[in-house]
């Protein structure tokens, strides 16, 4: 990095530490907002609010199945600022999820994990999933209803994974059913392993996209440099401002949930899960559990971490959606998955029943095999489509695929969110 | 190195798990006197975590709430005898078994002793079944 002869001052201190983050002069066109959206950014701001307002949380909240629910009502009632400072920590955690799957979006379709950020792209799914297991173990918390029968559903997933599973649940529920064991062993991860092991990962994360020459860009003979100092800082602070500002606002008007205090005697009708998991939720409604629960998400798991390792020959890194028929089949392919998954659930939930129709052959095969057929078969053939039809290469095609995956998810938790009622039927 | 983190995992395990110090015997539940129960009918024991059923024959079955899909606590259907999860949505007929998936096997069921016409009820230890059959039921 060598200094320019125009500039005269010394960095301060604090310019100094800023440089550490960030080079001392970027690209300009890493500077337009919509090429990140600042996402990461914003990413690492939560990190901090929820860090802050988890400590203060921390003063109040009494981690036992006695005393949970009442120290968080009493901080919500007798506390100044109780109510408010567990309202921010929540729609912050709200906001990291959808923000983490943005910019997990972000990347991908800019083309931004491959080559040398592809180990960068690893450790922003296992971050994507401490921030899963981060909202989930916080879920437990308040111990109402809604915390037990999540967490009480979702540890007994754990039980489905052949051999080990039985004992890998009794070790996260610290016992055999969720009770003051799993509140204490949660309450551990929440505040105390998970954050810190993700503090490791958001330092080697940042490192790693330094390393790699900051934001992706497609290739281009000369570049315009400009100074971090104070062109990026500037527009960080403002985004900072702004969200941090909007996030108090919120904080004003939207009251963290909190429904009865827990009872392992009485599910509530329906019983649905934090919404982020309510795809899965949709899924374990029409799949064979061990589909559901274990085949189903470490495929899906491998796939996503091997995406930068498939073998592509066009990559075109820093360009959105690779190609313009990349472009074309991302589009497509969201709408295609978004209207096939709906019709495949609304004829599974009232007309295919396949758990009564082959129910002498075994569940395996009923609610296992059929409708793992009747999605993977259709999916097959309009990916080959694209590449008979229109020559997709790899990368187009494996970006389909993605494509296809996560919109079925998104389809999955809309219709579990808006259109499931009393006794989780669907009501149209 | 090896051995180190074998250990460490065994530390591990044994701090995070606190499974044997749970599992404290308990007495048996006394739900009451046979002949307070009606044939045909459901009664729901949620401190004890079971339904008692008498049959048209006098057989008594003990099924336990816990759905066997993932573990919610299922209602009991006024208009089929049956049980419906509110979770994911699973339905049992009156003898415990599967009549609409997710779940794949029917409600566990507790053993029953019956005793001086008193019905005591096993709630530690509950059986899996694959179906029902007559001889799960428990006659005074
Ligand atoms: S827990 Fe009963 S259907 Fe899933």
């Amino acid at each position: 990095m060598t200094k320019e002869k125009t500039e005269k001052k010394t960095p301060s201190s604090i310019e100094k530490f800023i440089l550490h983050l960030h080079p001392a002069r970027i690209d300009k066109r890493a500077l337009k907002f919509n090429r990140t959206f600042g996402l990461g950014g914003i990413l690492a701001l939560l990190f901090i609010i929820l860090g802050v307002t988890g400590l203060i949380l921390r003063f109040s909240y009494i981690p036992t199945i006695d005393h949970a629910y009442d120290s968080v009502v009493s901080l919500q009632r007798d506390t100044v600022f109780g109510q408010f400072i567990r309202n921010l920590h929540h729609i912050s955690a709200m906001l990291m999820m959808v923000v983490a799957f943005l910019h997990l979006i972000r990347t991908y379709y800019s083309q931004a994990i491959f080559k040398k950020r592809a180990e960068n792209w690893i450790y922003g799914l296992i971050m994507m999933f401490m921030i899963i297991a981060s909202s989930f173990t916080g879920y437990l918390l308040p111990w109402d209803q809604l915390a037990y029968w999540a967490v009480t559903v979702i540890t007994q997933i754990i039980e489905y994974i052949p051999f080990i599973g039985h004992s890998l649940a009794n070790m996260v529920r610290g016992s055999d059913v969720v009770d003051g064991n799993t509140l204490l062993n949660f309450y551990t991860l929440h505040t105390g392993i998970i954050p810190m092991t993700f503090l490791f990962l958001m330092s080697m994360h940042f490192w790693l996209i330094r390393k790699a020459g900051g934001v992706a860009l497609p290739k281009q003979d000369n570049t315009e440099k400009v100074n971090v100092i104070p062109n990026l800082i500037w527009l960080e602070i403002m985004v900072a401002a702004l969200l941090i500002a909007g996030i108090f606002v919120a904080s004003v008007f939207y009251h963290a949930p909190l429904q009865e205090q827990a009872n392992p005697m009485n599910s509530p009708n329906p019983s649905k899960a934090p919404w982020y998991f309510l795809g899965a939720q949709e899924l374990l409604l029409h799949l064979h559990p061990f589909f559901s629960a274990v085949i189903l998400p470490l495929v899906v798991g491998v796939f996503f971490f091997y995406l930068p390792y498939f073998k592509y020959d066009n990559l075109n890194i820093g360009v959105w959606f690779n190609s313009p028929l990349g472009k074309k089949m991302t589009i497509h392919a969201s709408i295609f998955a978004f209207v096939f998954t709906f019709i495949l659930i609304y004829l599974l939930e009232h007309f295919l029943h396949f758990d009564i129709w082959f129910a002498s052959v075994g569940s395996w095969f009923a609610t296992g095999l059929v409708p793992f057929a009747i999605y993977v078969i259709p999916v097959s053939g309009y990916l080959f489509y694209w590449k008979k039809k229109h020559g997709a290469k790899t990368e187009e095609l494996v970006m389909t695929i993605t494509t296809i995956l996560m919109s079925s998810y998104i389809t999955m938790l809309l219709i579990s969110l808006l259109l499931r009622g009393k006794g989780m039927l669907m009501i149209i | 190195m090896a051995i180190a983190s074998v250990e460490a995992f065994f530390i591990i395990k044994g701090g995070v798990s606190k499974v044997e110090q749970a599992n404290a015997k308990k007495e048996l539940f006394n739900a009451g006197k046979v002949d307070s129960f009606h044939k045909n009918k459901t009664y729901p024991f949620s401190t004890g975590h079971f339904f008692l059923r008498r049959f048209e024959d006098g057989g008594f079955l003990a099924m336990s709430v816990k759905c066997t899909h993932l573990g919610c606590v299922v209602n009991s259907n006024l208009e089929t005898g049956g049980f419906n999860c509110p979770c994911h949505r699973s339905q049992f007929n009156r003898f415990g078994e599967v009549l609409a998936a997710p779940a794949t096997r029917p409600l566990d069921i507790f053993p029953i002793v019956i005793k001086n016409g008193e019905i005591l009820i096993d709630t530690n230890k509950a059986v899996k079944r694959t179906s029902f059959e007559k001889s799960q039921l428990t006659y005074a």
